[in-house]
């Protein structure tokens, strides 16, 4: 091994160059701008200078969930740290593998109070799968190699490295490869076979039962083995938000999504089931509703590669730890071996029951009875005319629901949202992410109003650094979700949620289409159903330039299905004070 | 609500108690009592951490400090099947009258006078929580000036050792 004498901050470049980055997210600032020159001159990592921080750190995410790399961003010490943990924070909740790496001041002020110091790994201890303060160049590449594989094995998530501007400037001797140190970390990926095998023999025995797949699967790379299962089970499937594409929406025993913006099919399915094979999900109260009530007939097999997720919220009677995909593999085997013994699973009676919620209870939505443009049929019409080989990327909201529910997923991966954190503003910037990870792809943020306005300075880097991305405004001039549920649940008084002024005639302020155009983008506007595909197929044929379109919609249109927060999953209303009818087509 | 010890093997490493105590506030489980210390190893660090919850959220606690990534392992030690100790220093007033009483409650219970002063003597006392409870209420009429408590340290009974294979990764990985 030879010894090469460099800086920390080369010695960081050359150690993100050696495990595969090619592009950084970020902003410099004077704790890390000693990292700043070696990177200039870095012939293999691009470094992309965004607006804002959380826009590096949600750039990077989507980077990840379409590269299914690590990403990577970068800031100086301080505000440019604190900057970061909304976008850590969703990664955390998402099991989004990134690395963030952030300049601290000098060892010697660490606890002084320095200009723009924070006390960053502190701060993000809670919201990190792992963090480091680095503070001797000695231990810079070792520790990047160490946060680069606990961000991407086991349950992906994020890390952060914080070093200290001496370790930045003080030179050593560079040793490569390095060997990393992490006794305590050893994550099971290889399922038990005996409670795949029990696993095996509850879904032959059981009457009702439901695959309830989860965002690991998508993780796990697991959609194929996803489909011979489900193909030689029989049982119908529910994705969950984080799991869309997972088996195809077009699939025959595809029940949609559940929870509280789920289908009827698909909650129903979960309610009625005397078995849950839960595939790389977390029983998450949007999902369960109120948990004493949720799926009270079903015995459960928990299949998650976190051990801490198994039994957390609802009692596991198979746990199995590991990976999505080889658990998944290793049931097929099991469950055929039931099925050459002569023991296959009956579910005729189950199939009548899903169908008829499924042909009673179809996603819907009503036209606004004043003409003007209805969201749910924008998201629906960009679904069909893109189609599902685009990415698309929503905000938090109700346009998030809409972009769940309307939008057709055929594949894994295609739907990029901020699930568990509920991130508003993640769109603009994630979506700049995945199209920098995958540059032949359209991509196509759909967004609220009100996200759009958290984090649409990143026009301009997508704009300057040549990043074409789309974004679909779903602009109903108020914080939609938010006055849903106060006309629901706060006899509509509307505190503070509409963006646009007072007055009944109010204009909309930013005017959107200025500001794409400000921005170096193009922008374009559609308040009517006539004009939707025409405005849809011009955003479509631009690829020399990000677009914005503003699609001005109605306010009150709202999401449903919806199961009330607090309520249980039976409770679930398909339109306001309107249940469904649980025995319908007995 | 039970008690349970658990010993935790970390990487002695900067940081990781208030990784520890972080996670036990955030996730609201309850901690009684808590010691740490280095072991036979350096590079190991032993804490002994009391709990006070129900068997399933025990089992939440244990999935939860194993995902810290400095966590090497974690034994739950049984009551039965270990030795547990604490240690407590205690100052009683002890005046020309009452000295012989409180020197015949230190004999009785086997402890220990570390300093005395004309009206005070501080005492040294081990044991497991049953006894110093014991000796704290046998004190308290003599007027307790000052208590401290060290927390609980517990070793298994018998010649295994759980230190031995954590070591053993730490030198695979160094």
């Amino acid at each position: 091994m030879t010894t090469e004498q460099m800086t920390g901050a080369q010695a960081l470049v050359r150690a993100l160059e050696n495990v595969g980055v090619d592009t950084v997210f970020g902003i410099p600032g004077g704790a890390i701008l000693p990292a700043y020159d070696p990177l200039f001159d870095s012939e293999k990592v691009r470094h992309i200078l965004v607006r804002h921080e959380q826009g590096a750190g949600h750039a990077a995410q989507g980077y990840a969930m379409v590269t299914g790399k690590v990403g990577v961003c970068m800031a100086t010490s301080g505000p440019g740290a604190t900057n970061l943990v909304t976008p850590i924070s969703d990664a955390y909740m998402d099991s989004v593998p990134i690395v963030a790496i952030t300049g601290q001041v000098a060892s010697a002020s660490i606890g002084t109070d320095a200009f723009q110091e924070a006390d960053i790994a502190g701060i993000t201890m809670p919201i990190t799968k792992h963090n480091f303060l680095v503070t001797r160049a000695e231990d810079i590449a070792r520790t990047i190699v160490e946060a680069f594989h606990i961000a991407s094995t086991g349950r992906p998530g994020p890390v952060l490295v914080d070093i200290s501007k001496d370790a930045l400037q003080a030179t050593f001797g560079f040793q490569w490869p390095v060997q990393m140190q992490l006794p305590g970390y050893r994550p099971v990926t290889r399922p038990h076979s005996k409670q795949v095998r029990e696993a095996a023999k509850l879904i032959v025995e059981a009457e009702r039962p439901v695959l309830y797949v989860g965002g690991g699967v998508i993780k796990a790379g697991a959609a194929a083995e996803l489909k011979v299962l489900t193909e030689l089970t029989g049982a119908p499937v529910v994705t969950t938000l984080m799991a869309k594409g997972a088996l195809p929406d077009s699939h025959p025993q595809h029940m949609g999504m559940p929870g509280m913006h789920g289908s009827v099919g698909a909650v129903g399915a979960l309610q009625k089931a005397d078995l849950l094979v839960t595939l790389g999900a977390r029983f998450d109260d949007r999902v369960t509703g109120k948990l004493d009530g949720f799926a009270p007939h079903a015995k459960v097999v928990h299949a998650d590669i976190d051990p801490a997720e198994i039994s957390k919220n609802r009692h596991a009677d198979v746990p199995i730890v590991g990976d999505a995909r080889e658990v998944i593999a290793d049931l097929i085997v099991a469950v055929q071996a039931e099925h050459d013994a002569g023991r296959k699973g009956d579910y005729a009676d189950w199939w009548r029951q899903l169908n008829a919620w499924r042909e009673t209870y179809p996603l819907g939505y009503d036209e606004p009875s004043d003409g003007s443009l209805s969201p749910q049929q924008v998201i629906e019409r960009i679904g069909r005319l893109v189609g599902p080989d685009a990415y698309y990327v929503a905000g938090v909201g109700q346009h998030q629901m809409w972009t769940a529910q309307f939008i057709k997923y055929e594949r894994p991966g295609a739907f990029l949202n901020s699930g568990g954190a509920g991130t508003m503003g993640y769109a603009v910037p994630a979506a700049m992410g995945a199209k920098v990870g995958a540059p032949g792809t359209q991509v196509w943020a759909i967004d609220g109003d009100g996200c759009f306005q958290m984090t649409n300075q990143e026009l301009a880097t997508c704009a300057i650094e040549g990043i074409p991305v789309k974004i679909a405004v779903i602009n109903n001039g108020n914080l939609g979700m938010v006055r849903q549920w106060q006309t629901l649940f706060y006899n509509e008084r509307y505190s503070n949620t509409r963006l646009k002024g007072a007055a009944a005639d109010a204009k909309y302020i930013p005017d959107f289409v200025k500001l794409a155009d400000a921005h170096g983008c193009v922008g374009l506007r559609c308040d009517n159903a006539e004009d939707l595909d025409a405005v849809i197929a011009k955003a479509m044929e631009i690829d020399d330039a990000p677009v914005v379109i503003d699609f001005v919609v109605h306010q009150d249109a709202m999401v449903w299905p919806m199961v009330a927060a607090g309520t249980g999953n039976d409770d679930i209303k398909i339109a306001r004070d309107l249940a469904p009818d649980w025995e319908n087509g007995d | 609500m039970s008690l349970h010890t658990l010993s935790v093997l970390v990487e002695n490493k900067p940081g990781i108690l208030a990784r520890v105590a972080a996670l036990f506030s955030r996730r609201g489980f309850n901690i009684e009592s808590l010691a740490v210390g280095t072991t036979e190893h350096p590079e190991i660090s032993r804490m002994t951490i009391v709990v006070n919850v129900e068997e399933l959220p025990l089992e939440q606690v244990t999935k939860q400090l194993n995902k810290l990534i400095n966590v090497l392992k974690i034994v739950e030690l049984d009551t039965t099947q270990s030795v547990q100790r604490e240690l407590l220093l205690v100052k009683v007033r002890a005046d020309a009258d009452t000295r012989s009483q409180v020197l015949e409650t230190v004999q009785l219970f086997r402890a220990k006078v570390v300093d005395v002063a004309p009206d005070a003597v501080t005492i040294e006392i081990t044991g497991n929580r049953d006894k110093l409870d014991a000796f704290i209420r046998i004190l308290e009429p003599f007027g307790i000036k000052e208590l401290v408590q060290s927390g609980m340290v517990a070793i298994g009974r018998g010649a295994r050792s759980i230190t031995d294979r954590s070591l053993r990764a730490i030198e695979r990985s160094a």
